[in-house]
């Protein structure tokens, strides 16, 4: 906070209250009513609901469509979150090095962040179809015959690469920014220590871009828990039947199509006490990498 | 035009610390007065108290004849200027110049003709339609005076105005704002850690310690007669020589042994004495008439043009003591010296609480 | 050094490969008709039918009402980027001025209440936000829309972190100036920010542009639909049926991508900068 600062009885909570009373109405009363309701059960006629304890929770994490749920979401987010990161980081140390063209590469590599996840989605369906999509013809000449909605595998594996193609850019964005920020000295006296470039890179560049790492591994842990919905829901193509579904996607499902108001509240409980959690470690990290510049 | 008065100014932060601990000072009309300390010592603070940019624990600032304790730091006729110019970096220099009048209310002519006139004696009049990025610092710091006298207010306020600058402007700009203060004749509260600033600029200094007042006084009497080790070595550079001493009988000894002899005048066990660098003489053999006589080894001469520093040390180790001497002089390291000071220019402090004793 | 620069640019080029393909391969099968898709697949190369299909997509109501056109989804979705991006700036902008700049009882509780938001994305608070919304009668209207959408922390996050690092001496300079605290925010601070709100406009208008879930729920009217909400359709009636229009479902496509794209690559720098500076 400032030093200085103005005094005014009135003013600052004038400036505030729009902002409050939205966070009130939007966010706080329906978090609290998702808390409240996942204790209750409610009467599918209507007629008012019953205190049933934790018995939501216990019927949520016991049944055997969570579970699959549960496993699918956890392997997707490794998937994403790894693969993404990974061609992310490799391009950005490609792109920091070059001299010529780096600014078209950073254009090009960096543009697809506009694109909407249900759009990504909807170019997924037509690169994966059945009749028209390249893709699937590509690996047919292997002998896979992909079949996307129907193939559990198949519709997983779409979904990862559609995925992974949406997040490239955020990641490539801030690992390059990250290696500008190492300054040129560190650098030069890295190319005077050690001759070897890829033990360079491994010694000195990547120790100084962990904290940006870290910092990406959360934003792309949540990422895949919550912003894949549009990609997830156009790629099932709104049948999802015995397809992949993410965790999120499920309290949708359970919430908005079967109507399983306590279960679909329960969900969400659990579904912010990881967000909780993902955002205390994102904090700490952030704090860290504070210190660290 | 107006005098400041403080009368036992305290400023205690959260937390129980106080960074001003009860200071009265009484500024006359048209008076440069210096605030001089090392970091910490609660100069800013008190000026800031004097800006209204900080609350006032207790005690009473005074600007004329009111009482400004509660008073908004719009409404004191007082105007500033920062460290870092604190210019409105999306204006131009005549809208920095003029956003405190159009503020007021004043009238456009009037604005025009004050922004004008500060332009003209500052000699910024060709860079009135740029913005501050396009200047060089020695210009951005004319530009922040020249809000200041825009204002044609009761008193200025400088915040270390020159520390930004590279040593050359800082010379040409301390000599400037000497100028343009003498011509106005406006009350001048300066805040500066420079000693040599300080000495300069002001028509009294006062040196801060701790949030005390160490002393008040023209700079020239707070050079001769330092009121305590601390204005000693904190005024003066290089700084005064500061050796513990011990009664011997009827002379003085120093605590690390021998090298020094001279009369023990005052009728204590011990004391600091204190010796400026320009007021020890080489001599060939060691003196005996009055005064104090040291003998030293030469470590480092350090020549800086117009004269030389040497630094040497007493024969059986112990305290270091700078001498001046002329830049064509001789010296090598390891080299005996014999030095003498004349009575007046040595100074007497005591020994524990650092006061000047006379 | 030359050789592994080849190698640099080998896999850059790559990567941009994998990166830029799937939208030009949108785009090329945008425009050839339905039945040349259909018979041999994606099209590699641009085909006649562009005029034809875009203007089909834009001005042919479709759907299953058939009361809503390309053109409507559109302007649809101008209105929510826009309408999300400068409530957004506005509210945060005050809120982030009064936590940064008053001294008042109670403001780091506010502070706190805001930044809960962090903790509480939509996705996890679906039901309850919908009915609360809906019991609020703002079901398909554009204020049901935008306004649930604008609290959450992130702009005023951003706009805290720029105040805080605006140098004190401004605001002390201004107060002895004689600058209250609306002068001081207008005559100072917003001009000071104006570079900081491009970038947070760019990127907040590329989220509303690209909301989802939160339209899915909230119109249901087709003449609310934005082209991202209208993907549903476009799968449904287009891709579903008996011989998939996919020429026409990726033009509408490219309508949704080409906006928030266009703004992205065009004020890349602010963006980069407003993208790194707001998550730190």
């Amino acid at each position: 906070m400032k030093k200085v600062q103005f005094q005014s009885r009135w003013l600052p909570y004038l400036l505030l209250l729009p902002q409050l009373a939205i966070v009130t109405i939007f966010f706080l009363w329906p978090a609290a009513e998702a808390v409240r309701s996942s204790f209750y059960l409610e009467d599918p006629f209507g007629f008012g609901s019953t205190f049933v304890g934790l018995d939501n929770f216990t019927d949520t994490v016991t049944s055997t469509d969570y579970g699959r749920v549960a496993r699918f979401t956890a392997v997707f987010t490794f998937f994403v979150t790894f693969l993404s990161l990974g061609i992310a980081l490799l391009l950005a140390v490609k792109a920091d090095k070059v001299l010529r063209g780096a600014s078209s590469y950073k254009t090009l590599l960096m543009w697809v962040y506009a694109v909407a996840p249900p759009v990504a989605g909807l170019i997924g369906v037509l690169l994966f179809d059945q009749h028209v999509g390249p893709i699937v013809d590509f690996f047919a000449m292997f002998g896979w015959k992909m079949q996307i909605g129907v193939d559990y595998f198949d519709t997983s594996f779409a979904m990862i690469v559609t995925s992974v193609w949406k997040q490239i850019p955020v990641n490539f964005i801030f690992f390059l920014s990250g290696l500008q920020g190492i300054s040129k000295s560190v650098q030069e006296a890295a190319s005077i220590d050690c001759r070897s470039g890829l033990r360079r890179f491994w010694t000195v560049t990547f120790p100084l871009l962990a904290p940006t790492g870290f910092f990406l591994l959360i934003i792309n842990i949540t990422y895949a828990f919550f912003d894949t919905f549009g990609i997830v829901d156009v790629i099932v193509k709104n049948e999802p039947g015995n397809n992949p579904v993410t965790l999120v996607y499920k309290v949708y499902l359970d919430g908005f199509r079967g109507n399983d108001l306590g279960g679909s509240s329960a969900q969400s409980v659990i579904l912010m006490a990881m967000v909780f959690i993902l955002t205390i470690i994102q904090f700490r990290l952030i704090e860290r990498r504070v210190h660290y510049t | 035009m107006a005098t400041i008065t403080l009368d036992t100014v305290r400023k205690v932060y959260a937390g129980n610390v106080e960074a001003v601990k009860g200071v009265s000072i009484d500024i006359a009309d048209g008076e440069f007065i210096v605030l001089v300390g090392p970091s910490g010592c609660g100069k800013s603070t008190l000026l800031r108290m004097v800006a209204g940019l900080e609350d006032i624990t207790t005690g009473e600032v005074k600007i004329g004849d009111r009482m400004v304790n509660n008073v908004d730091p719009a409404d004191r006729d007082i105007a500033m200027v920062f460290q870092n110019y604190a210019l409105y970096p999306h204006m131009t220099v005549y809208n920095n110049l003029a956003y405190g009048l159009k503020n007021r209310g004043m009238a456009k002519d009037e604005i025009d003709r004050r922004v004008k006139e500060a332009a003209r004696i500052l000699e910024i009049g060709e860079y009135l339609d740029r913005k501050p990025r396009a200047l060089s610092g020695g210009q951005r710091q004319r530009v922040a005076m020249g809000r200041a006298i825009v204002r044609e207010p009761a008193a200025f306020l400088f915040d270390e105005p020159l520390s930004n600058l590279d040593a050359k402007l800082r010379v040409q700009m301390r000599v400037e704002i000497k100028r343009l203060q003498q011509s106005l004749g406006t009350t001048s509260v300066y805040v500066t850690h420079d000693q040599l600033e300080a000495m300069t600029l002001a028509d009294r200094l006062v040196v801060l310690n701790g949030g005390n007042i160490e002393q008040i006084g023209a700079p020239i009497d707070v050079y001769d007669k330092p009121a305590s080790t601390f204005v000693a070595s904190f005024i003066g550079s290089p700084a005064m020589n500061l050796l513990n001493v011990k009664t011997n009988g009827s002379g003085l000894a120093l605590e690390a042994g021998e090298g020094l002899s001279g009369a023990n005048t005052m009728g204590r066990d011990s004391y600091i004495v204190g010796i400026r660098p320009e007021h020890l003489e080489v001599v060939d053999s060691p003196p005996s008439d009055d005064g104090i006589a040291l003998e030293v080894n030469v470590d480092v001469l350090e020549p800086v043009g117009a004269e030389s520093y040497v630094y040497a040390s007493f024969p059986n180790g112990g305290q270091e003591i700078v001498i001046r001497v002329s830049s064509h002089a001789h010296h090598e390291p390891g080299e005996k010296m014999y030095l003498k000071a004349a009575a007046e220019n040595v100074h007497f402090f005591d020994a524990d609480t650092g006061r000047r004793v006379d | 050094m030359k050789k592994i620069q080849i190698w640099d640019h080998v896999i850059l080029l790559a990567g941009v490969f994998f990166m830029v393909t799937p939208v030009v391969l949108t785009l090329m099968t945008s425009t050839h008709d339905a039945i040349t898709v259909y018979k041999e697949g994606v099209q590699f190369l641009p085909g006649g039918k562009f005029l034809e299909n875009y203007e089909t997509v834009l001005f042919q109501a479709g759907g299953f009402t058939k009361e809503v056109d390309g053109f409507v989804m559109l302007k649809n979705s101008m209105i929510l980027g826009f309408g999300f991006a400068i409530g957004k700036i506005i509210i945060s902008m005050l809120a982030a001025y009064a936590i940064v700049y008053f001294r008042f009882p109670m403001a780091s509780l506010c502070f706190w209440v805001i930044f809960a938001t962090l903790l509480l994305p939509l996705e996890v608070r679906i039901l309850p936000s919908y009915e609360i919304v809906q019991s609020l009668g703002m079901v398909n209207t554009y204020s049901g829309l935008i306004v649930p959408l604008i609290a959450s922390a992130t702009g005023t996050f951003f706009f805290r972190q720029f105040f805080m690092s605006v140098p004190e001496e401004l605001l002390e300079a201004a107060r002895i100036d004689g600058a209250g605290p609306w002068k001081f925010f207008k005559d100072i601070l917003v001009p000071l920010s104006q570079t900081m709100i491009a970038a947070i406009f760019i990127i907040m208008f590329v989220y509303g542009w690209n909301q989802y879930l939160w339209p899915t729920l909230i119109t249901t009217d087709e003449s609310l639909f934005t082209l991202v909400r209208g993907i549903k359709q476009i799968l449904q009636v287009w891709v579903g049926a008996q011989i998939p229009a996919f020429n026409e479902a990726m033009a509408l496509a490219i309508l949704a991508i080409v906006p928030p794209v266009l703004i992205v690559v065009v004020f890349q720098s602010w963006f980069v900068k407003g993208l790194v500076e707001s998550d730190k």
